[in-house]
């Protein structure tokens, strides 16, 4: 189990116990998170599980994909440098405790 | 105020979201969420997926039991609803049961057309629209070498896809000449005909089954085409298509045409009950045809329009669904994604591409554009979505001249719009 903490738009917390090897959207949607949506349950077509990333971990995951940087060009809430889709964070021991905030809207 | 209680019948994506939208919507009345099948509600699209590969149910799950609770959605699991009594406001299910409601909703989805000829029940004949029915493909595959999908649509397509990257021999066989004729243009349909036949699957456009025959075991040996060819198969799927799944709202006297027909609120002609996602019918207001459409977009959006108009306050102005529809599928390694309803389209413009794994299929009708189909092309494909939403029609010349660029028109739409 790692630790995971969501931070929505108007600055609540809600911190999870995430199973290892599943990606950052699937945990965000079975505990009910209601910022992220996830509506092509992670094909990376819908870019409706955008998320802020804070540091330290913004650095050490790994890169996007051409096929992130591509959704991500097509987010509803602005794209900034710490954007990410969480569907392609997978979850594990080197993202302990990060800490990701939803944007105004999916 | 006393406390409403809301039905919802089918516990797919667009009843699950109804439950959980009517409480994002601040609805405190009761919400029972009926399914016909064991355990949580949870996503079928993986099931011709990635389900396939990980064989994970969890990760399949709209949302966990705790969820459930805490929003105080009340779980029916192993239910079937066998009639409506309107004039109770009652719900019946088959073993009997009833529950009243004040507001109803039928989130019925749709069934798997049955093949009418004969050899469908020998053994190694399946289809795939549960988590069981992924399971028993999953374990039929492990032991077949050679399989055979009846219908190369969406479906025929992905699992033709995934049991060929298992390594089994996979032919397809299709009414229609090309594959997929129902969903996308010509183009897109010979881009996938061309993928899937260079990773080995063979093709029988123009052809049906007229039977299957099995060997002594019971087990499922060969198929008859019409044209008279015997296909070897140790497999076979059906992936014949859908029907909605509405005989409860027929028999209940609710009206139907290719699906419960619902207004422009999703209401069907019972002021209190509601109809949504696959099972329902209702005219697009973009091209003013009655449609009913099949996608994961159109359930979850009419499940959030619905559970607006459920919660809102009584006298408050009810909200029109209007959302651009779309859909997706993964096979063959590409996405392929269709933004808005290029059924009736009368014009098709293919896109110059800067790869050839790339493709974007532009959609007109009457000159106006009305929808795209991108292959590994998901940028195309939110940019024709975000053209299509726009209050403007965007017509052919347009096109012509932004040089076909959808971005570039996009940006030219919202400055002037």
């Amino acid at each position: 189990m790692t630790k995971v903490t969501f931070v929505d738009a108007d600055g609540n917390k809600t911190t999870l116990d995430a199973r290892d090897g599943d990606n950052l959207m699937q945990a965000a949607i079975a505990d009910g998170i209601d910022g992220i949506v996830g509506e092509c349950c992670g094909a990376m077509m819908c870019a409706t599980c955008h998320v802020y990333v804070e540091e330290p971990h913004l650095t050490t995951l790994p890169q996007r994909s051409e096929g992130e940087e591509e959704m991500l060009e097509c987010t509803a809430s602005e794209r900034r440098k710490n954007s990410r889709l969480s569907c392609q964070i997978k979850i594990g021991p080197d993202i302990d405790g990060i800490v990701v905030h939803l944007p105004e809207e999916q | 105020m006393i406390k409403q209680t809301v039905v919802i019948v089918g516990s797919g994506q667009a009843g699950f979201q109804t439950a959980a939208s009517l409480r994002l919507e601040g609805f405190e009345g009761e919400i029972i969420l009926f399914g016909d099948e064991p355990g949580l509600p949870y996503q079928r699209p993986p099931l011709s997926k990635t389900y396939f590969a990980d064989a994970d149910a969890q990760r399949l799950l709209f949302r966990n039991a705790d969820f459930f609770q805490r929003n105080r959605i009340k779980l029916w699991d192993n239910a079937r609803a066998a009639r409506i009594h309107r004039d109770r406001k009652e719900v019946e299910l088959e073993d009997g049961r009833t529950i009243a409601y004040d507001k109803l909703v039928l989130a019925l989805g749709t069934k798997n057309r049955e093949l009418p000829i004969p050899g469908t029940r020998l053994a190694n004949v399946l289809q795939l629209r549960t988590l069981k029915d992924a399971d028993l493909l999953r374990h039929a595959a492990k032991n077949a070498s050679r399989a055979v999908m009846i219908g190369g649509g969406f479906i025929g397509l992905e699992v033709a896809s995934v049991l060929r990257g298992e390594g089994l021999e996979v032919s397809i066989i299709e009414l229609e000449p090309r594959v997929m004729a129902r969903a996308v243009s010509k183009p897109i349909s010979a881009h996938y005909e061309q993928l899937h036949a260079a990773s080995g699957v063979e093709f029988h456009l123009e052809e049906s089954v007229t039977s299957l025959t099995g060997n002594k075991k019971g087990e499922v040996e060969a198929l008859t085409l019409s044209d008279g060819t015997r296909l070897n198969a140790d497999l076979v799927v059906v992936c014949a298509g859908v029907v909605p799944d509405i005989a409860i709202a027929q028999e209940a006297g609710l009206a139907v045409e290719n699906g419960i027909r619902v207004d422009a609120h999703l209401r069907t002609d019972d002021p209190d009950i509601f109809a949504i996602g696959d099972c329902a019918s209702f005219v697009h207001a973009a091209s003013n045809r009655l449609v009913r459409i099949e996608s994961v977009q159109n359930a979850l959006d009419q499940a959030k329009c619905v559970a607006k108009n459920i919660a809102g306050q009584k006298g408050a102005q009810p909200q029109a669904y209007d959302r651009v529809a779309w859909f997706w599928s993964d096979q063959a390694g590409t996405k392929l994604q269709i933004a808005g309803l290029t059924g009736p389209a009368d014009q098709w413009h293919v896109c110059q591409s800067d790869s050839p794994e790339k493709l974007t299929v532009l959609a007109f009708k009457d000159s106006q554009f009305i929808g795209a189909e991108t292959v590994n092309n998901a940028s195309d494909h939110m940019t024709a979505r975000k053209i299509l939403s726009g209050r403007d029609k965007v017509s052919f010349k347009d096109f012509e001249s932004s040089g076909f660029d959808l971005r570039r028109l996009a940006r030219e739409k919202t400055r002037t719009g």
